[in-house]
């Protein structure tokens, strides 16, 4: 027997799942608390023992490939010159590469921006702006302003190539630790992100893991070679397209709601499917991700209730009562493991997961908006035409352990009031009941054709 | 060399006279932005800045350009750009008017040079590489 072992260092649990190579099968699953405040191994080695007392015949492990999302995950900055081009550029370089972007600067960073900068509990900077040949002055003014404030975190410089020759002379004899890599917007519109991601999954091998202190799980797991975020999109993009002779489902969207925050990935091109619809704005990944801050099952739960009002949160939530609706948020803000213990807070659970898969997916989408001409109704699209995506995979704690999670999960296909939002129109629904989809990301760098029958095998 | 951002302003889908202007701009030597047709003010002047374009060359055929051009030169002097040229060519307003005061009008809209309908495009590039230099 041959057995991989996939460990995931999440922000909770630590998760681990057991595939044997030859057989092609998944062995099993375990999980224990993630123990980064003491020693990451504590838990590591606690799931390890459930999984190996499960399974007594298991056999030697030959290869171990781990992921993480512990301590808070990677955050990122994205730093551009117009919003909707080079810093939108420059955003999705970050979330595509598994990290968290709560700040993005746009055109000349101020003061009080570059302060906030320095303050804010970030890892990496993503400095772009201007197209190849396009605008210099801006990105060498805020690289300077970089540089005086001397920012801790490495910056990964990925704008307009005529100003990299000068950018460097700017850090070179200072203490910053900086990258210089392909423009993430080399042309008006289009985007170029690979060179990026490539260079923040490097500093965050390297850099991140170290600091967070899970470094340390590397004597018994090997490099952990990526963020998590970033092996659940690996994983759905090789479920989209398929390996070799074995065939991938298509078009498709995972939502993953999490007690922090809400994940939607689209694996497709997006691109319109009429004639008469023009498309507008940043060309669009092919693998796409979107995070939600506000809106999650746990630490969210209070962001999540002011973003919808009180009317509209009834229709989410079958009780009458609706005394108990803040002090049941505030119960889960303040315990983030708590667990519902009777109907009506199964209920309240099933309502917060609808809001966060219905918005998310609203903040995901395209939308299309129609031009009146004089040869009649154009119409623009802005973002992905998603109406066609074949399957949605619903991930993630409360989705997994919810009986009902295929009907929270048909929320995406809501349409009552967003008529103009391209969300999927006709989906199958999937569940990852085994929470196998970051496991199957990290196989699938050493056995892309396994990982793929295995995810469609078990997303049922 | 030049780089000029080219597009078809307001509701208006008339592709090929854009396609034409793209292909004559490039051969003399242009590095040329189109952003394509039913392009808003913001998408001319948000292109502009990011590539750093010397001149907003913008197309109208369908009779409605005055009122999609309005304000234009203001909007491109708030976005930083008050160097950049403004060209503009087509038909450009309303039904069959004297062309001297349709130009006038633009100009005073603050475009450097306008153009009326049957314009030989490279008598235009002759001009609007006299301006660049």
């Amino acid at each position: 027997m041959s057995i991989h072992l996939l460990v995931d260092f999440g922000s909770t649990y630590t998760k681990l799942t057991a595939v044997d190579v030859e057989e092609e099968v998944i062995i099993g699953t375990s999980k224990a608390m993630t123990t980064v405040k003491t020693d990451v191994l504590e838990g590591f080695n606690t799931a390890l023992e459930k999984l190996e007392n499960a399974h007594p015949k298991m056999g030697e492990i030959s290869a171990v490939s781990a992921c993480s999302s512990a301590a808070g995950g990677l955050k990122m900055a994205a730093i551009g010159l117009i919003e909707e081009l080079t810093a939108e550029a420059a955003k999705r370089a970050c979330l595509g590469a598994g990290a968290l972007v709560n700040h993005v600067y746009t055109h000349h960073l101020s003061k009080k921006e570059i302060k906030a900068l320095k303050s804010a509990a970030i890892d990496i900077v993503l400095l772009a702006g201007g197209t190849d040949g396009g605008n210099k002055e801006c990105i060498i003014h805020n690289a300077k302003k970089l540089r005086e404030a001397e920012i801790e975190v490495p910056i990964i410089v990925a704008g307009n190539k005529d100003a990299a020759d000068e950018i460097e002379t700017i850090f070179d004899d200072s203490k910053i630790e900086y990258y210089i890599v392909d423009n993430v917007m080399p042309k008006l519109k289009e985007l170029h992100v690979k060179a990026a991601k490539d260079v923040i999954r490097k500093i965050f091998i390297t850099k991140i893991i170290e600091a967070k202190g899970i470094k340390k799980a590397e004597e018994k797991t090997g490099e952990i070679i990526m963020p998590t975020p970033e092996s659940v999109l690996m994983a759905a993009e090789l479920l989209a397209k398929g390996y070799e002779d074995e065939e991938g489902y298509g078009e498709l969207m995972v939502v993953d709601i999490g007690g922090a925050t809400t994940d939607i990935h689209t694996l497709g091109r997006g691109y319109p499917k009429r004639t008469e619809v023009i498309l507008k704005g940043l060309q669009e990944p092919f693998a796409k991700r979107t995070v939600e801050g506000d809106l999650g099952m746990r630490y969210s739960a209070n962001a999540l209730l002011s973003l919808v009002s009180p009317y509209e949160f009834k229709k989410y939530y079958q009780y009458e009562d609706e005394s108990n609706i803040e002090a049941s948020a505030k119960k889960r803000s303040e315990h983030v493991d708590y667990l519902p213990d009777n109907d009506q807070e199964e209920a309240f659970d099933a309502a917060l997961a609808r809001i966060c898969c219905d918005l998310s997916v609203s903040r995901h989408v395209g939308t299309v908006e129609v031009v009146y001409t004089p040869l009649g109704n154009m119409y623009y699209q802005t973002g992905k035409d998603l109406t066609e995506v074949q399957y949605v995979v619903g991930t993630g704690g409360v989705l997994i352990h919810r009986k009902d999670a295929k009907q929270i999960l048909s929320e995406v296909t809501k349409k009552s009031n967003k008529k103009l939002e391209l969300r999927p129109e006709d989906p199958k629904i999937l569940i990852d009941e085994h929470y196998i989809l970051a496991a199957m990301g990290l196989l699938s760098q050493k056995h892309p054709k396994l990982a793929l029958k295995l995810l469609k095998r078990h997303l049922k | 060399m030049h780089t000029v951002v080219i597009g078809v302003i307001g509701a208006d889908v008339h592709a090929v006279g854009n396609k034409i202007i793209e292909h004559v701009l490039n051969e003399h030597g242009f590095n040329v932005v189109n952003i394509g047709v039913l392009s808003s003010q913001e998408d001319f002047i948000n292109a502009a800045i990011e590539t750093n374009a010397k001149a907003i060359l913008v197309s109208s055929l369908y009779g409605h350009g005055e009122i999609d051009c309005r304000q234009m030169k203001d909007n491109c002097v708030e976005a930083g750009l008050s160097h950049v040229k403004l060209y503009v060519g087509g038909n450009i307003v309303v039904g069959k008017q004297d062309f001297k005061e349709v130009e006038d009008r633009f100009k005073k809209m603050g475009f450097d040079r306008v153009y009326p309908p049957g314009t030989n495009i490279e008598e235009a590039i002759e001009e609007i590489k006299a301006d660049l230099t």
